[in-house]
C-alpha cells in the first residue's frame, strides 16, 4: 500500500512540471502585447515601453521561462502586475471562499445524488425513476448563470428567503480569521451572536446549490446504473433468497459496491467545481478564486493567471490523487493492477 | 433506509432553522432616532470589481479610485458635477508673473485621520515620493499616473516655502496643470503613514478625507467610517460600505430587494425597469468621453474637406445611438463632450442629410462615390458599447450615398498599433478625459504635435491655425480667455471635419429613493461626502 502510494506521489512531479510549462507558453504566446492591451488607448510609446519592462516582457521568451521555472520551484508566483501584491497572498485570501463553497456545493451533491440515484434505481422504470433522469437531464443541461439568477428571482427577491449575494450579512461588519467563514462565525455562538453563524450558512444555501446542481445529477446518474449493475449480481439474489429485508438489501448489501464508481465521480466532480466556480461567483458576488482568475484573464495579469492557474491545477491533482488512493483501499484489486 | 430519512429530516431541520434564524431583515438600518436630523445611516453602494490597492498615486483604474476618493483629498478639487476646479485643502494659489511657478495656500489646522497635522511637509512629500528618484518611498511605485500626465516634463521641483505654503517650480507654462492637481493621483497622503506602512499604505489608506477606512475584504467589501474633524463641513453618514458585486443583474436584483443603496454600472436594458421602479431613483449625466469615426487626412479620399462634410451628412448619428447606445448614449457633435467646461453649444450639428452628402461628393470629384474600408473596435467602450454594430449601421447608412464600405478589425493591442501608425483608411476611436480639462481632448487628439507616429491623432490632421489656439491657451492662466480660445477651436475643428463626432456615453447610478444629495462628477468619481439618508 505505502509502495502504491510513494509511486503516485513521485508520479505528480512531472505532472506538475507539465502543467507549469503549459500554463506558461500557453499564456505567454497568446496573441497581443499585454502592455499595449493594459495601457489601452491613452498609451503612448514611451509608457509602453516603461511598462514593458517593468513586467520583464524584454527579455528573451526562454530567459523568462528559466527565471520563471526557478521561482515556482520556492512556491513563488511572482507579483501580480495590476495589485503588485504577491501572487501566493492574493491566492491565499480568496481561495478559503471558494473552498467552502465547493465543499458546501459538494454535500448537498453528494448526499441528494446518492439518494436519487438509489432510488432511481430500486424504482426503475417507473415514473419516479422517469422523472429523476429528466431532472438529472435537466441539471446537466442548464447553464449555471441562468439558473443562479432565476434562483435569486424567486427564492431572494420573490419569496424573500435568502439574500441575493455575499457571505455574511454586509452590516455587520464582521472580520474574518481564517476566510472559512463557518469557521470563523462559530465561535460568535457563543458570545451572544449566533446571528453572524446564521448568516454566513445562509449565505451559503443558493449557491451551494446552484454549484451542485451538475454534481449532483452526475452522481444520480451514475449511481443509478452502478446500482443497477450490482443489482443484478448473483449473491444479491442469495441475500435476498435469505430472506433478509429489501431495505437492508439495497443500502447495506448492494450500495457498498455500487458506490465504488461513485466515489471516482465524486472526485472528479470536486476538482471540476474549483475551476467552475467563475460564474456561481460572479453571480452571487462571491469572493473567491473563480472569479479573480477570471479578471486576472482580462487583465492580461501573467503571473496572477499562471499562479491561478497552476494553483488550481495541483489541487485537482491532489484531488484526484485521494480519490485513487481510497479506492485503492476500498477495492484491492486496483493496486495489484 | 432509516438512517437516510433521518439524515434527510435532519438536513431539512437545518435548513429551516437557519431559515427562521435569519429573518433579520439584511436591509434593515441603524438610524438616529432623530428621524429629522440628515445624520446617520449605514450607504451600502454596490459596485461590479474590487479596487487594485488604495494609493491613489500607484493606481490606474477606476475602481481603485472609488475605493481611495472618500479617504483622500488633494490640494484642489472638482466642483460637484462638473469639470471646473475650485479650492481644497489650498485655500487659494497663485501664478508667478512668469507662469512658471506656482504657490499653493494651505488651509489651517487640518488633520490626517492618525492626528498628522496637514502641512507644506506633507504635500512634498506627497508629490516628491512620484519623482524624485532617491526619496525613500520612491521605490513604492510604479506612478503610473504621473508618468501618464506627463508631470515630469511639467514639474521642477516641490518645495516647502513655510509651514503652509507650498511652491511648484514648473518646467513650462502648463496651464492643464492646475487640472492635474484635482486628479486622484494627486491625493496628499500621510507621511508618518506612509513611513509606518511602506508599500502597504496601499492596504492601509490614511489622508484627511470625509471618511476613514476601517477594513477591506479583498473582492467583497471595504468599509470607511466618517470623520468627525473634516474640514469640509459635516459628513453625514456613519459609515460606508463599498460592495463588490460583479454581475450587472445581481447588482440591481440586490438594490431591488434594499440590501444596497447604489448601484454602479446598470445594464441600460435594465434602465427602463430601474426607472419605472417604485422606491428607486436613477440619476444620468453624460460621461466625459467621445466615440468617434477619425477620418486619415493622409489617405485619399480624405484628405478632401468636402468628402470628410460629405460622410457627417451621410451618417445618421440619432439612428446608431438609438441602435447601438439605447439609454446608456447621446449623439455627439463636438470633440468635447457636454460636461466640460468650454463645450461650444452654439455649434449647429451636421444633420443627417444624404442629398447634401451626395451633392458634396459630386462637388469633391466623386459623384459616383468610392470604396473605403472602416475599422471596428474589437472591444465594448463605455464611448462605444459594440464597434461592429456601428460599422454595419454606418455602411448601410453610407451605401444610400454610393459609398461602398468595407469593415474590418483586429485584436485590440494590434488595432490601437496599426490606428497609431495610420494604416487605415477611417477608424473609430474614442477618449475618456483624465482631468476634467479641454486641453486633455483638444490636444491629445487633435493637435498637429499629436499626429506625430505613434499618434493620438489618428484622423492625421494638421491644422495650424487650431494648433495654435489649443497652444495658446495652454499658456493663458484666465479660465475665461482659454474658454473663448478653445470655443473657437471647436468651430475650426467643425469646419474641417477630421472626424464623425458618433457618441458621448451617458452614465446613470440607478439607486434607493431615501439617497439624498447624490451628484455624479463628470471625471467619473464617486463622492458620498454631502450624502445623507432619508429616514
Amino acid at each position: 500500500m505505502l509502495k502504491y502510494i510513494i509511486n503516485r506521489l513521485l508520479l505528480l512531479i512531472p505532472t506538475l512540471i507539465g502543467v507549469v510549462t503549459l500554463v506558461f507558453f500557453m499564456i505567454a504566446l497568446a496573441p497581443g502585447d499585454p502592455a499595449r492591451v493594459m495601457l489601452g488607448e491613452r498609451a503612448s510609446k514611451e509608457k509602453i515601453e516603461r511598462l514593458r519592462e517593468d513586467l520583464g516582457l524584454d527579455k528573451p521568451l526562454i530567459q523568462q521561462y528559466g527565471l520563471y521555472m526557478q521561482r515556482v520551484a520556492h512556491l513563488d508566483f511572482g507579483k501580480s502586475i495590476k495589485s503588485g501584491q504577491k501572487v501566493m497572498n492574493e491566492i491565499k485570501e480568496r481561495f478559503p471562499a471558494t473552498i467552502e463553497l465547493a465543499i458546501c456545493a459538494m454535500i448537498f451533491a453528494t448526499i441528494l445524488g446518492i439518494l436519487i440515484g438509489v432510488i432511481s434505481a430500486t424504482k426503475k422504470n417507473t415514473w419516479v425513476d422517469f422523472s429523476a433522469m429528466v431532472g438529472a437531464l435537466f441539471g446537466v443541461s442548464m447553464p449555471v448563470f441562468w439558473l443562479a439568477l432565476v434562483m435569486i428571482m424567486v427564492f431572494s427577491v420573490g419569496l424573500n428567503l435568502f439574500p441575493t449575494g455575499g457571505r455574511i450579512n454586509i452590516r455587520y461588519y464582521f472580520s474574518p480569521e481564517t476566510n472559512f467563514y463557518l469557521l470563523d462565525t462559530f465561535k460568535y455562538i457563543f458570545t451572544g451572536h449566533p446571528e453572524y453563524f446564521t448568516s454566513a450558512l445562509h449565505h451559503l444555501i443558493l449557491p451551494s446549490i446552484a454549484l451542485g446542481t451538475i454534481p449532483l445529477a452526475i452522481i444520480a446518474r451514475t449511481t443509478r446504473s452502478s446500482m443497477l449493475e450490482v443489482l443484478k449480481q448473483d449473491y444479491i439474489k442469495t441475500v435476498r433468497s435469505a430472506g433478509i429485508k429489501e431495505s437492508r438489501v439495497i443500502y447495506r448489501y448492494a450500495l457498498r459496491n455500487a458506490l465504488l464508481p461513485v466515489i471516482t465521480v465524486i472526485g472528479l466532480q470536486f476538482g471540476l467545481l474549483l475551476s467552475g466556480a467563475i460564474l456561481t461567483e460572479t453571480i452571487f458576488a462571491w469572493p473567491g478564486i473563480g472569479k479573480w482568475l477570471y479578471q486576472a484573464i482580462e487583465a492580461r495579469d501573467y503571473p496572477a493567471v499562471q499562479g491561478g492557474i497552476i494553483i488550481i491545477s495541483t489541487c485537482f491533482v491532489l484531488i484526484n490523487l485521494v480519490v485513487d488512493i481510497l479506492y485503492s483501499i476500498v477495492n484491492p484489486k486496483i493496486r495489484l493492477q | 433506509m432509516k438512517k437516510i430519512e433521518k439524515l434527510v429530516a435532519l438536513l431539512v431541520v437545518a435548513i429551516l432553522s437557519v431559515l427562521s434564524f435569519s429573518c433579520q431583515k439584511e436591509s434593515e438600518t441603524v438610524v438616529n432616532k432623530d428621524s429629522d436630523s440628515k445624520f446617520g445611516g449605514v450607504l451600502v453602494f454596490a459596485r461590479s470589481g474590487d479596487s487594485v490597492g488604495l494609493d491613489p498615486g500607484r493606481e490606474t483604474d477606476g475602481e481603485s479610485f472609488y475605493g481611495s476618493t472618500p479617504v483622500y483629498d488633494t490640494l484642489v478639487e472638482f466642483v460637484p458635477g462638473e469639470t471646473s476646479i475650485q479650492p481644497a485643502l489650498a485655500k487659494s494659489w497663485e501664478f508667478a508673473s512668469d507662469g512658471l511657478s506656482v504657490k499653493f495656500f494651505l488651509r489651517e489646522g487640518v488633520k490626517f485621520h492618525d492626528g498628522t497635522p496637514l502641512n507644506a511637509d506633507a504635500v512634498v512629500y506627497s508629490f516628491e515620493r512620484q519623482f524624485v528618484k532617491d526619496h525613500p518611498a520612491y521605490s513604492f511605485g510604479p506612478w503610473k499616473y504621473w508618468g501618464y500626465m506627463d508631470m515630469d516634463n511639467i514639474v521642477e521641483s516641490v518645495t516647502a516655502i513655510d509651514d503652509l505654503t507650498v511652491e511648484f517650480k514648473l518646467k513650462k507654462k502648463e496651464a492643464p496643470f492646475i487640472a492635474n492637481l484635482a486628479m486622484d493621483f494627486a491625493a496628499i497622503i500621510s507621511p508618518t503613514a506612509a513611513e509606518k506602512y511602506g508599500a502597504d499604505l496601499a492596504t492601509n489608506p490614511v489622508g484627511t478625507g470625509p471618511f476613514k477606512f476601517v477594513s477591506w475584504i479583498k473582492d467583497d467589501s471595504i468599509v470607511y467610517e466618517r470623520n468627525p474633524d473634516f474640514w469640509g463641513g459635516d459628513v453625514y453618514l456613519d459609515r460606508l460600505i463599498i460592495k463588490v458585486i460583479p454581475d450587472a443583474t445581481s447588482r440591481w436584483l440586490a438594490l431591488q430587494k434594499g440590501e444596497v443603496d447604489v448601484i454602479d454600472f446598470p445594464s441600460p436594458e435594465d434602465l427602463a425597469d430601474m426607472k419605472s421602479t417604485d422606491g428607486i431613483k436613477v440619476i444620468q449625466q453624460e460621461g466625459l468621453n467621445v466615440g468617434y469615426l477619425a477620418l486619415n487626412n493622409e489617405k485619399a479620399p480624405y484628405d478632401n474637406k468636402l468628402v470628410r462634410q460629405a460622410m457627417n451628412y451621410a451618417i445618421d448619428r440619432n439612428e446608431i445611438v438609438a441602435g447601438v447606445y439605447g439609454e446608456a448614449g447621446k449623439p455627439a457633435k463636438n470633440p468635447l463632450p457636454p460636461t466640460m467646461w468650454s463645450y461650444n453649444d452654439d455649434i449647429v450639428a451636421y444633420e443627417y442629410n444624404p442629398e447634401k452628402a451626395k451633392e458634396l461628393l459630386a462637388e469633391a470629384g466623386y459623384a459616383d462615390g468610392f470604396k473605403t474600408e472602416i475599422w471596428a473596435m474589437p472591444v465594448a467602450r463605455p464611448y462605444n458599447p459594440n464597434g461592429k454594430k456601428v460599422a454595419e449601421i454606418m455602411q448601410a447608412q453610407l451605401a444610400k450615398v454610393g459609398i461602398e464600405v468595407e469593415i474590418i478589425s483586429y485584436e485590440w493591442g494590434t488595432y490601437l498599433d496599426k490606428t497609431d501608425q495610420g494604416e487605415h483608411q477611417a477608424a473609430m476611436l474614442g477618449w475618456t478625459g483624465d482631468n476634467g480639462d479641454p486641453d486633455n481632448f483638444l490636444w491629445v487628439l487633435l493637435s498637429e504635435m499629436a499626429a506625430e507616429k505613434p499618434a493620438g491623432n489618428i484622423a492625421f490632421w494638421k491644422n495650424s491655425e487650431f494648433t495654435e489656439l489649443c497652444a495658446k491657451a495652454k499658456e493663458e492662466m484666465d479660465p475665461a480667455k482659454r474658454t473663448q480660445l478653445y470655443r473657437e477651436a471647436q468651430v475650426i475643428f467643425h469646419e474641417e471635419a477630421p472626424w464623425v463626432p458618433i457618441a458621448h456615453s451617458i452614465v446613470s447610478e440607478p439607486m434607493k429613493e431615501s439617497v439624498q444629495d447624490f451628484v455624479l462628477y463628470p471625471t467619473g468619481r464617486r463622492v458620498f461626502t454631502k450624502v445623507w439618508l432619508k429616514k
